[in-house]
């Protein structure tokens, strides 16, 4: 804990130095600057603690330039320790404000980078209004999409029933022509015959085999019917709070295993405690204008983002824990009954197996929902042709030469190891 | 047949004219049943808009829609932590060093966590101090999930702030301080050096103070002795390993006596090892667990035990001592002392006598013989109650002269032989703190009970020998709003250190000598140098006791004589001194002896029984029952106690344990068998009784509905040391033989089936050694904890239902020896002989010989229980265990039937979540101890030892992940686990280096019933005597 506090501090005093930095020199050499290089540089040393708007571990930095005498900035950002140590005033009152919170210095910076730097942190605040614009437009469009494939149907429709219509007409017409012509039809025919539901009727041996044929077809369907009962295949449940997996383990390709950790060493994959979800998100407060989608826009995605704070108790204008938490109530998705014995680690770290092979794609699901059926039948199947990972693993050594060598195979299954033994499952 | 009798149902019937009974005679009911009130009103029923029809359809509507609804799953939530505790990981368990220390127990354990709750008890490798956990300390874990625990400091039946009790107690020391009176505390023995300081500060502060230390069950005897010869008030400690020949006089040495704990060095030296074994010669009264594992054992009444030793003395010194004593017990006691002399320093004498003579003449023999398994280095410090001053406490307190009176860990309204004294001396005492788990029969007394935590709760130290220490830890947060003795008595003092601080504090500066105390915490146990001057807990005796010297105390013992009945009171395997009587684990355990669970009794002999009419029977379903007694001790009575037919109790004698009767924060199930601690006069165990029949038969909830194995020896092989030593292993291993092709072979080369191929991966073996297992039951328990066996209650256990998966069977023979059982059985002549001779075979003899044999599922290779199930519910693995799928079985119980063993076990009924059990299953604080990784099961499946397949493949996965092989010792079921004597090795007979391997080959090495070819995966080791007499 004390590590990670002080690693903060030094952030954060980094953050201060700047600002003092900047605010020295502002109006000399904003003229030259470049604010692209300087946003650059701000992403890759600044962003970490400090926002251009908001305060984070540092104070909020957009128009720092002007707060600051620019040389004082150089001298904050460079070593912003130094600066509080010779009791410089302003240093001292920052430092006062923030610490234990340390800048981190940065003497590789030269005067001219920090001046970059400010010159982006001097732009003013751009407004979100094309976002705002694109979506009525974007909704209309696709309205109007919807509204022409039903007129095309529509009008096919009609096209179509004119023409039956026309053909009954004409075909009317012709035979009151042939009528009228003295043509005959031969009626006599079908007349004799018997209709055909009667010769079904009397022939039994027909009646029996249909007969069979619907009871082994309902059966079938019952079984089927029976069989999906408990199975709760693509169940997909609202959560409490709109987490998804899409932007985590998709767009930002975080590991399955940084937040289960536990998949790696015990029988539970683990929900991630909320702890873990600060260790980002105690700097991402908001998603990129990007990450929205038609369905869920970027107002929603940061409103859950607020929920994850409410629940943590994190107070985000004085960058503290309140200590009020809400423990998320998650809805659990994937239920095994208890009398079978699933364990992670086993499969995760031992077998190898990604993730996915039994969630599916995680990293596309917006809302995460049961893959796999999770029946036992499943499990056999894949326990049947699945080899067991024994490369480089001492464990199995002895018993891969015997078993391979037994069954005359160069991979052994799960099901050979004894995989498909019921005490393994059920106990 | 007809009877006249009339029976009255009210004194109007004695009225031949009243109109009452006239009316009632006619009508069934008193008054009409106002029918008309809901029917009658026919002007609101036609004016209702609902008619019958519609009222139908809706019922039948809301019906059909509810159970529509109820076709959708469950929700099932999952609530994260908000920030996850570093060292806990869900699904992963964590263990943590801790020592039990209640004043009766005492145990360096280990403590298994999951998910922040303690589960299971489990045995510290490290602690080589020798006090390892019995039934009792494994059962002590649900003690913890106890919802009848109280919970927070409560008053006048409210509870109330700790603030309170604070500012209460503090005003009435003072109070106390100021008008002369006394502030005394009565605790249990805390062998805590921290706890022994605190106390001392706190008399520094308030020198009216007094501690006085009280066991339920006294060892005074032992204690003043020791200190009388060395100074010191503790007890000796003994290495029964290192003794060659054990001569015990009335000491319960695989049982309680002096602390227990002795029984895991003992069964070390009873393995026989290059021909060598202990011999170990038991005289007592009651039948123990040590006489029953005694090579020879002597039943004597407490007066001839007296002279016994006596004379044992004498004949030892070569100076005999005068006294009378029966023909036979006296050629035994010539020959002990011959056979003590032959070993010399290979020797060992112990006594369990409640005389302070006895006890300094067992001091003085094992320093004359210059005993190496007796040793003063570190004497225990586990018992330190002076019975003296507790009388003084409670003589003071009737007289008005103790102000605040603070009870610690005892509970002597229930324990004092003299309660009712005791309880009219509390109204005279003006202020009164009760420390205690529950409203128990001293705390409702109490002007405040101080809701105290479990021992899993609480930090502390104990020394239990001179310079062995330990420490305890807490394992969970406190459930309740509860606050220990140590951190009350800090706030008493004016001090905002906590007790953990004050406890490390000490523990650096004065035990720790510049070690690690983190390194101490995680080991749980320090070995150090012991401090100079301990300080004492309790006050010094004001006078020594006088024990005369060697000759002189034995002369004085030699005149002890008995007139009528001996009642020796005992403390049970299973309740101790009743502490844990509301733990439904310890109520079922039955008791190793007489395998009752669910009561205590009055033992005794079969002669006596006959004399007072006193009698056991079985009775259709098998359930046992018995006569009730009166037993009266000194004027006290106990009017219907429950007696027990014992085989190899004394003549002359009973016994009755103490640790039942319990009345107070107690369920209703838990309340049974009577409170012998009434008769605890003098805090004496040997008492002058008189006992006669009462109506009444008592229902007994036995467990084993048979005493003696009537000449089948091969369910327990047998023999003695010298044919072990000198024969062929042919003979005295007896291998079962068929005919083949007529010809005799091997009964295990005849196979109807073929052999499954266990010769690849693992393959598990139990090896059980019938040396070495002295039944204490440590693994019953154990199995309990581990694999979530339901408690089933006394009412089943009667219908033999219980659900124990492991069982310890108990065997008396019927001649003297089992040997002459056989031999018996070998004689028989013809139908009509063998009936009458198997049917006197069926009793036990007067003082058998006894035999304990632990059995389980014996995981066939070859399992007959496999072969009938219709479902394929129960299949074997190729590790060697027989798997049983609850989810697949169907409850034919043809398994069951078909099981030779009889280790089945049916689920009658739901036994969680079921209000007709009202046990820890019952409720969610109980449930809390429940092992995550073993199902639940349900009613209507059988169930079985499972080899504790959840551990083996724990093992496996760990070394899997850690991609190692698994070493010997890994692999580990709960049973083994918790066997401290080592009877029980588990392990993989694929390897061929491992333990277990080796045990197998051992010549001793048999199986249960061989000759019914099933092959079992657990073995036993034939049973050796060492029955060589001087």
């Amino acid at each position: 804990m004390k590590k990670v506090i002080h690693r903060n501090s030094v952030v954060r005093v980094l953050g201060i130095g700047l600002a003092l930095f900047f605010s020295l020199s502002a109006n000399l050499t904003a003229q030259e600057a470049d604010p692209g290089a300087g946003k650059s540089l701000f992403n890759t040393y600044c962003a970490a603690c400090h926002n251009l708007d908001r305060n984070m571990t540092g104070p909020a930095l957009r128009g720092v330039g002007d707060k600051y005498e620019r040389e004082w900035l150089y001298e904050w950002i460079k070593n912003s320790q130094a600066l509080i140590k010779s009791g410089d005033e302003q240093a001292v009152a920052l430092w006062d404000q923030y610490q234990p919170a340390v800048m981190t210095a940065f003497p590789q910076l030269s005067n001219e980078d920090i001046d970059n730097i400010i010159a982006y942190t001097m732009q003013p605040k751009e407004e979100p209004k094309a976002e705002v614009a694109a979506g009525p437009a974007a909704g209309a469009g696709a309205g109007e999409q919807g509204l022409g494939n039903e007129v095309v149907l529509a009008a096919l429709a009609l096209v179509f029933g004119m023409l039956v219509v026309m053909l009954y007409l004409v075909n009317k017409t012709l035979r009151r022509i042939a009528e009228a012509n003295g043509v005959e039809f031969a009626r006599a025919e079908e007349e004799k015959r018997l209709p055909i539901w009667k010769a079904f009727v009397q022939n039994q041996f027909l009646v029996l085999v249909t007969t069979i044929f619907f009871l082994l077809g309902g059966a079938y369907f019952a079984y089927g019917y029976l069989m999906q009962i408990g199975v709760d295949q693509g169940y997909m449940p609202v959560q409490p709070i709109h987490y998804s997996h899409r932007i985590h383990a998709g767009e930002n390709e975080i590991d399955c295993k940084y937040c289960h950790s536990s998949a790696r060493v015990s029988k539970h994959s683990g929900i991630p405690s909320l702890n873990v979800c600060m260790n980002c998100h105690k700097s991402i407060v908001e998603v990129a204008p990007e990450t929205a989608t038609a369905e869920y826009s970027k107002e929603f995605y940061d409103g859950e983002i607020q929920k994850l704070y409410k629940a943590v108790g994190w107070d985000m204008n004085t960058q503290s824990y309140t200590g009020e938490t809400q423990p998320v109530k998650w809805v659990r998705i994937h239920n095994l009954p208890d009398f079978a014995y699933f364990n992670h680690s086993q499969h995760v770290e031992v077998g190898g197996i990604e993730c996915q092979k039994c969630h599916g794609p995680v990293e596309e699901m917006e809302v995460m929902y049961q893959y796999s059926p999770l029946t036992m039948g499943w499990c056999i199947n894949c326990h049947r042709e699945t080899n067991v990972k024994v490369k480089g693993n001492e464990y199995y050594e002895k018993i891969h030469e015997e078993l391979s060598k037994k069954y005359g195979v160069e991979e052994l299954t799960v099901a050979q190891m004894g995989g498909l033994e019921c005490g393994k499952c059920h106990y | 047949m007809a009877s006249n009798k009339k029976y009255w149902k009210s004194v109007e019937e004695l009225n031949p004219d009243s109109s009452v009974v006239e009316t009632l005679k006619q009508n069934e009911f008193v008054e009409e049943i106002p029918v008309d009130e809901f029917l009658g009103d026919k002007e609101s029923l036609a004016a209702s808009s609902t008619t019958r029809r519609d009222f139908l359809k809706y019922v039948g509507f809301s019906t059909a829609a509810a159970s529509l609804a109820a076709c959708e799953g469950p929700v099932k939530k999952s609530i994260p932590y908000v920030v996850q505790p570093e060292e806990i990981v869900p699904g992963v368990a964590n263990y943590y060093a801790t020592h039990i220390a209640d004043g009766y127990d005492f145990a360096s354990v280990l403590i298994k966590t999951r998910e922040g709750r303690p589960i299971k008890v489990e045995n510290n490798g490290e602690a080589k101090a020798g006090f390892g956990a019995n039934a009792r300390v494994h059962a002590s874990v649900l003690g913890l999930y106890d919802n009848l625990r109280v919970q927070g400091p409560k008053a006048n039946g409210a509870y109330v702030d700790w603030s309170e009790v604070d500012a209460k107690t503090v005003a009435a020391v003072k109070a106390a301080q100021a008008a002369g009176k006394d502030v005394v505390f009565l605790t249990q023995t805390f062998a805590s050096p921290s706890t022994a300081k605190l106390v001392a500060e706190f008399k520094g502060m308030y020198p009216n103070t007094r501690h006085v230390v009280y066991d339920a069950v006294s060892e005074a005897a032992a204690l003043d002795a020791y200190k009388a010869k060395y100074g010191v008030r503790a007890m000796a400690d003994y290495d029964l390993a290192k003794a060659g020949v054990i001569v015990s006089f009335g000491a319960d040495i695989l049982g309680d006596w002096q602390g227990g704990g002795y029984d895991s060095d003992y069964a070390k030296g009873r393995v026989p090892h290059e021909g060598k074994m202990s011999r170990h010669v038991q005289f007592e009264s009651n039948m123990t667990l040590s006489g029953s594992n005694a090579d020879k054992r002597v039943p004597v009444t407490p007066a001839q035990l007296k002279v016994a030793m006596a004379k044992f003395y004498g004949y030892l010194m070569g100076a005999p001592v005068a006294g009378e004593l029966p023909e036979a017990v006296d050629a035994a006691v010539k020959n002990a002392a011959a056979q003590v002399k032959d070993a010399g320093s290979k020797a060992v004498v112990v006594t369990g006598i409640n005389d302070i003579n006895a006890q300094a003449l067992a001091l003085e023999i094992n320093e004359k013989i210059s005993s190496a398994a007796f040793s003063t280095q570190s004497p225990k410090l586990t018992r330190q109650g002076d019975p003296k001053q507790v009388m003084q406490l409670v003589a003071d307190m009737a007289a008005g002269k103790v102000g605040v009176l603070i009870t610690v860990g005892v509970n002597p309204a229930y324990t004092l032989p003299n309660a009712a004294a005791f309880a009219e001396a509390m109204k005279n005492v003006e202020h009164s703190v009760v420390f205690s788990q529950k409203e128990d029969e001293t705390a409702v007394l109490a002007n405040y009970i101080a809701a105290a935590p479990h021992y899993l709760e609480s930090w502390g130290d104990v020394e239990l020998k001179k310079g062995h220490y330990g420490l305890m830890q807490p394992t969970i947060r406190p459930l309740f709003n509860t606050r220990q003795f140590q951190d009350s008595l800090l706030a008493w003092m004016g001090s905002d250190v906590s007790y953990y601080n004050y406890l490390k504090a000490n523990w650096d500066t004065n035990i720790l000598g510049g070690a690690s105390w983190q390194q101490a915490l995680h080991d749980g146990v320090f070995e150090g140098v012991a401090a100079e001057e301990a300080v004492a807990e309790g006050e010094a005796q004001e006078e020594e006791a006088t024990v005369a010297a060697g000759a002189a105390a034995a002369r004085a013992l030699a005149g002890a004589s008995q007139e009528g009945m001996a009642l020796v009171l005992y403390s049970k395997t299973g309740m101790g001194d009743g502490q844990q009587a509301n733990n439904p684990w310890l109520q079922e355990f039955p008791d190793p002896i007489t395998r009752v669970s669910w009561d205590n009794y009055l033992t005794v002999s079969a002669h006596d029984a006959k004399a007072l009419g006193l009698e056991n029977y079985n009775v259709a379903n098998g359930a046992l029952n018995g006569s009730y007694a009166k037993v009266v001790v000194n004027g006290v009575s106990l009017n219907r106690v429950p007696v027990i037919i014992q085989p190899g109790q004394a003549r002359g004698t009973a016994g009755l344990s103490f640790g039942y009767g319990r009345t107070a924060g107690m369920k209703n199930e838990m309340k049974t068998g009577v409170n012998a601690f009434a008769l605890y006069n003098n805090f004496d165990s040997v008492q002058s009784v008189t006992i006669e029949k009462v109506s009444g038969e008592h229902e007994f909830a036995c467990v084993q509905l048979h005493n003696t194995l009537m000449g089948r020896g091969d369910i327990v092989k047998e023999t003695t040391l010298e044919i072990f030593n000198t024969k062929d292993s042919r003979e005295w291993n007896h291998v079962p033989q068929v005919s083949l092709n007529h010809e005799e072979v091997d009964a295990v080369s005849v196979d109807l089936w073929d052999e499954f191929d266990s010769s690849i991966g693992h393959h598990f073996n139990l090896s059980i050694d019938l040396n070495a297992c002295t039944g204490c039951g440590a693994c019953v328990i154990a199995c309990h904890a581990e694999n979530n066996v339901p408690v089933v209650g006394k009412a089943e256990v009667r219908k033999s239902r219980d659900m124990h998966w492991l069982r310890i069977d108990r065997y008396y023979s019927s001649e003297d020896t089992f040997q002459g059982d056989n031999e018996t059985k070998d004689n028989m002549d013809g139908l009509g002989d063998s009936l009458s001779t198997f049917g006197e075979m069926e009793v036990a003899s007067e003082n058998p010989q006894v035999a304990f044999q632990p059995v389980m599922c014996q995981h066939c290779n070859h399992a007959p229980c496999e072969t009938v199930c219709p479902v394929a519910a129960t299949s074997h693995g190729r590790q060697g265990q027989n798997q049983m799928a609850y989810n697949r079985c169907v409850g034919t119980r043809y398994c069951a039937n078909n099981c030779p063993y009889k280790v089945r076990r049916f689920n009658w009924f739901l036994y969680s979540d079921n209000d007709e059990f009202d046990f820890h299953m019952n409720d969610n604080l109980g449930k809390m101890v429940l092992n995550p990784d073993v199902t639940v099961r349900s009613r209507g499946v059988m169930e079985k030892c499972s080899m504790c397949i959840q551990k083996t493949q724990k093992t496996i996965l760990d070394a899997k992940r850690e991609g190692r092989e698994i070493k010997d010792g890994e692999f580990q079921t709960a049973c083994s686990a918790a066997c401290s004597s080592g009877a029980m090795v588990f392990g993989d007979v694929n390897d061929k280096e491992s333990k277990v391997a080796k045990l197998k080959e051992s010549d001793r090495m048999y199986h249960l019933l061989e000759h019914v070819g099933t092959k079992p995966n657990v073995f036993y080791h034939v049973k050796v005597r060492n029955t060589q007499e001087a």
